[in-house]
């Protein structure tokens, strides 16, 4: 019954009924639609017809045709497939040891490493705000404009604070003045500590919230009051009640205990502190202050603490408060100097005092958020490693399951169980290897505690902690499984059991793409960690021009020192365990002030920096171990030594004089135009004092009527004598002669060894983080590398029948990896070096970048490369081809 | 609930699987459908009535034999269910329950 033309519905038509129909629709559907359209034609013509086809089929969009349902069954498998999924997993797991142990303890490392670092970031972001009103909080800040440079500071004058509360005291909920934070001896009885402490008003407590063991916030309201940390009232009174106990403050003033406060932890501002006492107190303690500073607007030491009310913001209060000081000392006389360096106060929010706690030319500097998400990086660089060997590693294996993947397909599982089921095996492996790293955090934690000198805990209760693991297990367990899942499903399992299934070359390449991006990742973080470890080495071993060893220094903190200079120095000589005693304004390690105002002949104008200035006894270079370059010590027998003068190289330098020794030098008090004239006595070699990194600072040391200008003692013991002897015979002295203040000294060396903390801490990071990458890597080489080389077992068996040697199957081998790594060297060295030298940029005392390095940590990765390689090579080499080949 | 209620269409779709029956397929349920009411449906309108209708439980599928009309497809043939034929007599009684419940009054 073939008729000549046959009308045919629209092709396009019939097509997209194709396009989104699901399969097992589709039969029934384009029948019905033929048929009806066949009747219509009859009745009402082609035309109409076609259109009213179109229309059907449009109107079969509909959600049950739709292509998502292709299946009736359920696709959620019910337990007795579950129960055979599990169990193939763990059948896997257990058959291929090795592989599972590489994927699961790699990832788990990777884990722990993110983990810590992300504590650590946590820990920094998170600094202050154990204070409840911790966004209400500021530090009130000056800034002036000095030669064009803005300098900001939190040194205020005591005026300012008044004329603030008085002006403003409305905006605030709290304006409190306090004293810099300083240490102080606290007694009670024979117990003496030496502890950190601040002079603050009334309502800090409160502002700080800090939670009382005992009394309460009300404890400063009177003058002679303290509040103390629970853990200095423990080492005053043990397990006696501190309360209402009468202590002393530096053994002289008595003070009574109105409270005891929880320790502050160490992620806070007000961490050393360790006890809080009333500003009234002192006030009463330093005479100056009421003598001196109540009403000069030139004084500055004064810190003011402030909590804003709820219903203002920073901004508002600091654009409202900023000409404060102007306002008031433009119309004062005396004070135009200051009025020309525009003089603005503002407010600085706690959340910013740690991160952008330290200025440099009145914009915050970098550095210690720049650390923060610098460390935040690495750390994901090094679970980034952790997740490719993953991947790579379940990619590899799982072609050895195309197999079961072909029994499974005939056996009528459908895709989407498929994909789940090898999804389902790579979350497994990923929660085991979390669970672990959980373990493994939690071990390591005190240890990286010390590192990062810090204390910090494990987030349990943290939901965010939580929300990110859950996060970071999804996107993990996705990226690893989704590449077998898809691949392996997408097999026709025809072609699988018959056995010639080729995976192409290029299944590989991403493989190789992902090795090389993770050597590059070690390979510049093992080159930075060479780097800043030369660089505090170099440092370290700068030339410090003074002798360090068997030198202790202690802080003069009791009254009772002064005026007993000679006494204590006869005393400690005579003991014979001290060669040589003095007494300096400043640590040996520090330079605590400077001063400018000093003139000389042949001073060029511009010439007016500050120098650092030392206030010493005639002892001290004897002392320290002072190396003349020129001219003589200062001596106790020379009265006119009093206006002499010893200069470091770097003044004499600075100063352009060629014979320095004998020049007169003029110093004036701005304040007074007092003038005194110094003589320059000698010359001695640059002292590293301040920073290690830093240029010398051009300094000047001189005598000036010593007792009470002098704040630390400085002790040379004797080198022929056991330094806990020397030790135990020098407190025995200052027991007699100074029984108010602890035996509280430092050795210089070890004071020294501390300007390092900061970049050992660095390096020390760093070099952990640096083993722990390229472990990782090493470990996803390794699997790989027995993956390639059981791949290629029958192929190195024909290799050897036909009389190829070991040598030669190893080369062919390891060849392929080591041009790996040999790219990835070449990609990480100018990243290393960009790096590096920003970094080191920021010293003015540095190391160079040496070749070597570069050679070394190159060389280095090639040789663990092939260690790691050939143990599979050489295995799969030595292996009888017999074996290998008598299968099929 | 599903299966408690049916929409207008249905009970229209679901007499003509009735009607059709042995014979009633996609095709022939509209052109039954249009026959008897003179108005143009549409398929997926049916289809989809008759998928509802499956999931219900008032109908009944299976695929039957291939056509020369049809282009050789095979058809899905429905047939009434016991509960689909219970569902048609209820509804057959309420309405004429309510037919004999409107008084005589009403028409005048």
């Amino acid at each position: 019954m073939a008729t000549p033309h046959l009308p045919r519905p629209p092709h396009w038509a019939t097509r997209l009924l194709h396009g989104f129909c699901a399969d097992h629709l589709v039969e029934e559907m384009e029948g019905d639609l033929e048929e009806l359209f066949h009747q219509r034609v009859q009745i009402m013509g082609e035309k109409q017809a076609r259109i009213r086809y179109v229309l059907d089929v449009l109107s079969l969009i509909r959600l049950f045709v739709l292509k998502q349902k292709v299946t009736e069954y359920s696709l959620l498998p019910n337990s007795i497939m579950l129960r055979n999924y599990a169990m193939i997993a763990f059948r896997n797991l257990v058959r291929q040891k090795g592989y599972a142990f590489i994927n699961i303890a790699g990832l788990a490392v990777g884990m722990t490493v993110a983990m810590l670092i992300g504590l650590w970031v946590y820990d920094e972001l998170s600094f202050n705000q154990y204070h409840q009103n911790y966004n209400h909080i500021a530090r009130v800040m000056n800034q002036v404009t000095d030669e064009q440079e803005l300098h900001i500071g939190n040194s205020l004058q005591y005026p300012l604070a008044v004329e603030l509360k008085n002006a403003y005291g409305d905006q605030f909920t709290h304006l409190l003045k306090a004293s810099w934070t300083q240490s102080y001896i606290l007694s009670h009885g024979d117990a003496k500590v030496s502890k950190i402490g601040i002079y603050i008003e009334d309502g800090a407590p409160e502002m700080l919230t800090l939670k009382m063991l005992r009394g309460t916030w009300a404890g400063l309201r009177d003058p002679h009051s303290i509040l103390l940390s629970e853990s200095t009232a423990k080492a005053l009174f043990g397990d006696k009640e501190p309360l209402n106990q009468f202590i002393k403050i530096n053994a002289s003033i008595d003070v009574k205990v109105t409270g005891v406060y929880e320790d502050l932890p160490q992620n806070t501002e007000f961490h050393e502190i360790q006890f809080f006492a009333p500003f009234d107190l002192w006030v009463s303690m330093n005479e100056w202050i009421e003598k001196r500073a109540v009403n000069d607007w030139n004084n500055h030491f004064l810190r003011i603490y402030a909590q804003i009310k709820p219903n203002t913001s920073f901004e508002t209060i600091s654009n409202t408060i900023k000409d404060t000081e102007l306002d008031k000392i433009k119309n004062l006389e005396g004070l135009q100097e200051q009025v020309a360096h525009h003089p603005q106060i503002f407010l600085h929010p706690m959340s910013q005092w740690h991160l952008y706690g330290s200025f440099e030319k009145g914009i915050p500097e970098k550095g210690p958020v720049q650390m923060v998400w610098l460390v935040g990086i690495i750390g994901g660089f090094v679970l980034l490693l952790a997740c490719i060997n993953f991947m790579n590693l379940s990619t590899a294996r799982s072609e050895k399951r195309a197999r079961e993947v072909g029994i499974r397909k005939t056996l009528g599982s459908l895709r989407e169980q498929l994909i789940s089921q090898f999804l389902g095996e790579s979350y497994l492996v990923v929660i085991f290897a979390f669970c672990l790293s959980l373990l493994f955090t939690q071990l390591s934690l005190p240890w990286f505690n010390g590192i990062a000198n810090k204390d910090m805990h494990m987030l349990w209760g943290n939901s965010w902690f939580w929300l990110t693991s859950i996060g970071f297990i999804g996107i993990t367990g996705l990226l690893a499984g989704s590449y077998p899942a898809l691949y392996l499903s997408s097999f026709h399992p025809v072609k699988v059991l018959k056995g010639t299934l080729h995976i192409g070359r290029s299944a590989s390449t991403p493989r190789k793409l992902l090795v090389v991006l993770q050597f590059t990742v070690s390979v510049t973080l093992i080159i930075c960690t060479i780097v800043v470890y030369q660089q505090i080495q170099f440092a370290k071993n700068r030339p410090v021009g003074y002798d360090r060893k068997g030198l202790i220094t202690m802080e003069m903190k009791s009254a009772d020192f002064y005026g007993k200079y000679d006494l204590l120095r006869t005393a400690l000589q005579k003991t014979g365990v001290v060669t040589e005693m003095s007494e300096s304004m400043g640590k040996v390690t520090e330079v605590t002030s400077g001063n400018g105002g000093f003139n000389w002949k042949g001073q060029t104008q511009n010439q007016d920096k500050d120098f650092g200035t030392l206030t010493v006894t005639p002892e001290h270079g004897k002392t320290v171990g002072w190396q003349f370059v020129a001219g003589r010590d200062f001596s106790r027998e020379l009265a006119s030594d009093s206006s002499g003068m010893v200069i470091n190289e770097a003044a004499a330098r600075y100063m352009g004089l060629k014979n320095p020794v004998g020049e007169p030098v003029s110093w004036t008090w701005s304040q007074s135009q007092k003038i005194k004239q110094y003589r320059i006595l000698g010359v001695i070699k640059d002292m590293v004092m301040d920073s290690p990194y830093e240029p010398i600072k051009p300094t000047l040391f001189y005598i000036q009527g010593f007792n009470g200008s002098v704040s630390w003692i400085n002790i040379r013991l004797n080198p022929r004598v056991s330094t806990s002897q020397a030790l135990s015979k020098i407190e025995a002295v200052f027991k007699k002669l100074i029984p108010t203040a602890p035996f509280d000294y430092q050795f210089v060396d070890q004071d020294y060894a501390k300007k390092f903390a900061e970049e050992e801490r660095i390096g020390k990071l760093a070099s952990v983080f640096a083993l722990l990458a390229i472990f990782i890597s090493c470990l996803g080489l390794f699997g790989l590398a027995s993956f390639v080389a059981e791949q290629r077992t029958k192929e190195i068996g024909i290799r050897k029948v036909l009389g190829a040697t070991i040598m030669s199957i190893w080369q062919l081998l390891s060849k392929d990896f080591v041009l790996l790594i040999t790219l990835s060297f070449v990609i990480s060295t100018p990243l290393a070096w960009y790096f590096l030298n920003n970094w080191l940029q920021t010293y003015e005392y540095r190391t160079h970048i040496y070749w070597w390095i570069f050679a070394v940590t190159g060389a280095g990765a090639l040789v663990i490369t092939l260690l790691t390689v050939s143990f599979q090579s050489i295995k799969v080499a030595l292996m009888n081809p017999v074996k290998s080949l008598r299968n099929e | 609930m599903k299966g408690t209620y049916l929409g207008e269409f249905e009970e229209v779709v679901l007499l003509a699987v009735a009607i059709r029956s042995g014979d009633a397929y996609g095709a022939a349920v509209t052109s039954e459908i249009e026959q008897q009411m003179g108005r143009s449906v549409n398929l997926g309108a049916v289809h989809s009535a008759l998928h509802r209708l499956e999931e219900k439980g008032l109908v009944n599928s299976q695929m039957g034999g291939a056509t020369a009309e049809r282009g050789g497809r095979r058809k899905r043939l429905y047939s009434v269910t016991i509960a689909g034929k219970r569902a048609l007599e209820e509804i057959h009684q309420l309405r004429n329950q309510m037919w004999e419940s409107i008084p005589k009054t009403a028409w005048s």
